[in-house]
């Protein structure tokens, strides 16, 4: 510690000591009631939180990510009531009552991974995996409305609004059709092809 | 295990009698025992962590105390900071800290030689979103309130947006203080045999001038930094980046504190394609906030933010002499480029470089000249994307190529192919080439995209095109001189029949960890899942260079195996020791040691390891690797390009071309790339995938530029105003894998990440041209842009100056 190097003086400078009370203005706060991932949650949170915060920051929840915070990127989509939503763009308040899934809870009733996991894991189709958790929470919804195996053109409409900067989406594609396949055995898929990334025709 | 069939031509896998440090091998083969994992398809390793929202990317951590930092950044493009009133910020609840660039005034910059940048403005500020003043506080509320709060006087000056004007200016109004010669952050003039000689005596010169606007790499993961100091003086610093050690250099320098009491750790990273891949004013800030504070402070950038960071492809404006004989060959090549480097020099000394030494190969160039000039402007500084500094002239190089060959009556792919320039070729400039898949990546494009029917037979508004292109794996040269190893890992293995990697490497996204598992696993017979690689934690890990110009796999790779080989051959021993056979006859596959005479003799690998402890002691090895020093030219700047090993790559792209509204559909890529060995199918793939994919979105759409008329703010600073493409714009993008295993890749790998993108470009370019027989030299190819072109060929065919485009394919539809 003696020989550690001083810190260097900043400007004129008010050091809190550490039980000094956090004196940041007090933002009005709300009361917000929801369930996430099966469980009921009831926090306060400052009134202009969004979802994303409420979710990455009060519950420590951070599968969810912020790329861009401003509804552009899909990287923070959610399920709220089993549709796919921006969490960056939808303020805490609005998500009272409501039913919130991310990507911790989409193994939930699953071996260790949800099929979709297990397909992407199996395609490579995360590199960075930056974008994976929205992308697998659009898909999921996407595979549960169809209720059977999709065709590589459904994904793409219903992936559209999830930028992915690594994979060029082929992979991502790929395994979405073959956990469709997973999920759906047996069942008649819309037109599904084998195809590195679109269906050829 | 994977259950792809066994590759053809037998098991890749080194001999158990190879030379311990030799730094590669040759594939042996095995007759028998279990087959090799290279080349087939794997689990990543740490992919379910990030599938399942486990794995914690810098933003998701948090420290207790944490305080959250932000950057007041100058409206200007160009101005002199008199005074700074922090008082008012200073001031309000919840403020801890506020520094400016008075606290942080030493220079600094990737490059040694430029060190041009300072965390903080602090005589001036050289564009739009440059920082003058960095707050801590309670929460990003209170730090961005802070930072309204604080007062900066400026004199505002006149900024310079054009690169031949900054250059031209250079004396009377010098943009960068640090900078030594005006507004030039470096010139390069270079000549190669006689070719002005050559040029007179060619049947065809092709002229043409070619714009390529700016580009940025919007890494879906914004940057950011957390830092805390600890009272016991150690300095540790999370960042999104991709060169932990020569950020942990900088950090030292600036800061004051020895390097031996700052760790830096790279946690999970978002993407960076060459965007995270030098220091940043937040690790620098967060770093300073947290020693003042004595609390962690964490800094995560806003996407605005991002965009003003930039570091992204420089624009170049790039004029092209090329000479061909009647028959196609490339006599001269004469080339003069622009660069446009934005406010600081970043890696503009080796961009510059770059932009002309790396043009020449894949083909045979008799003789070469190039001269280029790095202007800095007011603009955000532009750095290495993806491809460094050579995806630009490639799409001058490519589109030259392609004219020639239209008016020499050659097939482009023929024309190609007549210039290639062989394996175990020294460049015209002095490269030193060994393996070259290129002419087979050529075969694979024209067979996969119907290449001969489609020239002859798609209607007007269809066409489809070809470019080649070449890259480095790695730099031959570190960026700092010095004589130490150019990668460097440490293995250990213990008694659960484990083997750990420790790796300075950065992976980035683009798999480089699972890339050495597939290495130290194969060497050592491990499974896969066996092998856990700690990577860039500059206290657990060896130095490492970093991710960036493609070396991960191919130097640490080699450092990988001769770790591995060491601690192979102590394993054998102990085996061999216990069986009463000689330790040839000893392998290590699939989780087992094996007597390659008698099959039914085998022992789990934990109980092989654990006798080889007994032996030898606690079992772990180092391994280095140094790139060889016989790949370079012999003159000054004859370095720089200088690799171990090249990989090649050629596209196909077919597109439709709407005549009426100008509008681009890139319809598929073929893409084929010559990855030396292929490590991991999917991987390989994926990077194939992810390179021409962003080629496609800078040919088609995106364009990263400030603008004059508003004073040098961003055109459009969010991920809507700057398209990248979604899953409705890509192309279908077809992936074949080329191998031409070279003698200086580990098992013969090279790079795969950044050498397919070089193509997209041009070959779109290309594309376009066969199908409306417009020549697009300047990017992107947007509607607007492709329709002027258009109109301007109507206009023409009209008044008999040029024939028809296609005239005999206008059928119906
Ligand atoms: S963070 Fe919500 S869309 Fe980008
Ligand atoms: S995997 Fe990196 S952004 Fe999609």
């Amino acid at each position: 510690m003696t020989d550690a190097p001083p810190p260097t003086p900043g400007p004129a400078r008010r050091l809190p000591v550490l039980s000094e009370p956090p004196r940041a203005p007090a933002p009005a706060h709300v009361v917000v009631r929801l369930r996430v991932n099966g469980r009921p949650v009831v926090t306060a949170v400052p009134a202009h939180h969004t979802l994303l915060e409420l979710l990455r920051e009060t519950l420590d929840l951070t599968g969810s990510k912020q790329g861009c915070d401003k509804g552009d990127c899909g990287a923070c989509t959610v399920q709220v009531d089993g549709v796919p939503r921006l969490a960056c763009l939808t303020l805490a308040v609005m998500a009272e009552g409501c039913d919130v899934r991310t990507v911790e809870g989409l193994a939930d009733g699953f071996d260790g991974a949800h099929p979709l996991q297990d397909a992407f894991d199996r395609y490579d189709a995360a590199q960075c995996g930056f974008c994976t958790p929205g992308i697998l929470m659009a898909a999921e919804a996407l595979l549960r409305a169809a209720g059977r195996p999709v065709t590589h053109e459904e994904v793409r409409e219903a992936l559209a609004g999830n930028l992915c900067r690594c994979t060029g989406y082929t992979k991502i594609l790929d395994a979405v059709v073959d956990a469709s396949r997973a999920l759906y055995p047996g069942t008649m898929p819309g037109a599904a092809q084998e195809g590195s990334g679109t269906d050829a025709g | 295990m994977p259950d792809d069939p066994k590759k053809p031509g037998g098991i890749v896998r080194p001999g158990a009698d190879v030379d311990l440090d030799a730094p590669q091998v040759a594939r042996g083969q095995w007759l028998d025992g279990p087959p090799s994992i290279v080349g087939r398809t794997h689990r990543k390793v740490g992919a379910m962590d990030r599938m399942q929202g486990i794995a914690r990317y810098t933003d998701d951590r948090k420290l207790p105390g944490m305080l959250h930092a932000k950057l007041k950044r100058s409206p200007h493009a160009h101005a002199r900071i008199v005074a700074i009133d922090t008082s008012k910020a200073l001031a309000m609840d919840g403020v801890f800290a506020v520094i400016t660039g008075r606290d942080l005034p030493e220079p600094y910059g990737i490059i040694p030689w430029t060190k041009d940048e300072t965390a903080l403005c602090v005589e001036k500020a050289l564009f739009v979103g440059d920082p003058v003043a960095a707050v801590a506080a309670v929460d990003e509320d209170t730090a961005i309130a802070a930072c309204d709060a604080i007062e900066v006087t400026y004199e505002v000056l006149e900024p310079i947006f054009d690169p031949e004007e900054a250059i031209f200016r250079g004396d009377e109004n010098k943009i960068n203080p640090f900078a030594r010669r005006g507004n030039l952050t470096k010139h390069v003039h270079l000549e190669f045999g006689d070719v002005d000689a050559a040029m007179a005596a060619a049947d065809l010169v092709v002229e043409g001038e070619y714009y390529f606007e700016g580009t940025t790499h919007a890494a879906i993961e914004p940057h950011c930094a957390l830092a805390h100091y600890g009272a016991d003086g150690i300095l540790t610093v999370w960042s999104a980046t991709q060169v932990t050690h020569y950020l942990h250099r900088e950090l030292a320098r600036v800061l004051g504190v020895p390097a031996n009491r700052i760790r830096v750790i790279q946690p999970p990273l978002g993407g960076a394609f060459g965007g995270k891949s030098e220091p940043f004013d937040l690790e620098f800030c967060v770093a300073k906030l947290a020693m003042i504070t004595r609390r962690p402070v964490k800094l995560l950038y806003t996407r605005e933010e991002v965009f003003y960071s930039h570091r992204g492809r420089h624009p170049m404006k790039m004029r092209y002499r090329t000479g061909f004989s009647k028959d196609g060959r490339i006599l001269a090549l004469d080339a003069k480029t622009i660069l446009d480097g934005g406010a600081y020099a970043s890696f503009g000394l080796v961009t510059t470089y770059y932009s002309g030494q790396l043009v020449c190969a894949p083909y045979e160039v008799a003789t070469y000249r190039f001269d280029s000039s790095r202007a800095y402007t007011n603009k955000p500084a532009c750095g290495p994307k993806r491809g460094h500094g050579s995806v630009q002239p490639r799409f001058a190089m490519e589109v030259q190529l392609d004219k020639a060959a239209e008016a020499l009556g050659i097939d482009p792919i023929e024309l190609r192919r007549r210039n290639h320039m062989g394996e175990n070729r020294v460049t015209v400039n002095g490269f030193r080439v060994g393996s070259n898949g290129f002419l087979e990546c050529l075969d694979a494009v024209e067979r996969a995209s119907n290449w001969k029917e489609k020239r002859a037979h798609l209607p007007y508004g269809r066409g489809v095109g070809v470019a080649g292109s070449t890259y480095i794996s790695g730099t031959n040269y570190p960026i700092y001189p010095n004589d130490m190893p150019q990668a460097a890992v440490q293995i250990c293995l213990d008694r659960s029949g484990r083997a750990r990697v420790f790796s300075g490497a950065n992976d980035i996204g683009q798999g480089s960890d699972t890339m050495l598992a597939v290495l130290v696993a194969e060497e050592l017979g491990l499974r896969l899942e066996d092998v856990r690689v700690l990577s860039a934690d500059t206290d657990l890990c060896p130095v490492d260079l970093g991710a960036y110009s493609s070396r991960v796999t191919l130097m640490v790779g080699n450092a990988c195996l001769q770790a591995a080989r060491r601690l192979r051959r102590k394993v054998q021993t102990s085996v061999a020791k216990r069986w009463e056979i000689p330790r040839r006859r000893v392998t290590l596959a699939g989780g087992e040691a094996l007597d390659l005479e008698d099959p039914t003799r085998r022992v789990p690998m934990a109980e092989a390891i654990a006798w080889a402890e007994a032996d030898h002691g606690l079992l772990g090895e180092v391994g280095s690797y140094n790139t060889p020093k016989d790949r370079h030219g012999d003159y000054r700047g004859g370095t720089i390009g200088a690799s171990p090993a090249y990989s090649f790559t050629a596209h196909v792209a077919e597109v439709a071309v709407d005549p009426e509204t100008g509008i681009v559909t890139v319809e598929t890529i073929w893409v084929a790339h010559d990855c030396g060995t292929c490590l991991s199918r999917r991987v390989v793939e994926g990077q194939m995938e992810g390179s021409a994919y962003m080629g496609f979105g800078e040919a088609i759409m995106e364009q990263h530029r400030v603008d004059p008329a508003h004073g040098g703010v961003h055109a459009g600073p969010s991920l809507l105003d700057y398209r990248i493409p979604t899953t409705l714009d890509t192309p279908r993008i077809e992936a074949h894998v080329v191998e031409a295993p070279d003698p200086n890749g580990p098992y013969g790998a090279k790079e795969a990440g950044e050498g397919p993108l070089h193509p997209s470009i041009p070959a779109i370019a290309n594309a376009i041209y066969d199908a409306v027989g417009v020549r697009m030299d300047a990017m992107p190819f947007s509607p607007p842009r492709v329709l002027e072109a258009l109109e301007a060929r109507r206009a023409a065919e009209a008044a008999d100056a040029v024939p028809p485009w296609k005239a005999d394919r206008r059928g119906e539809g």
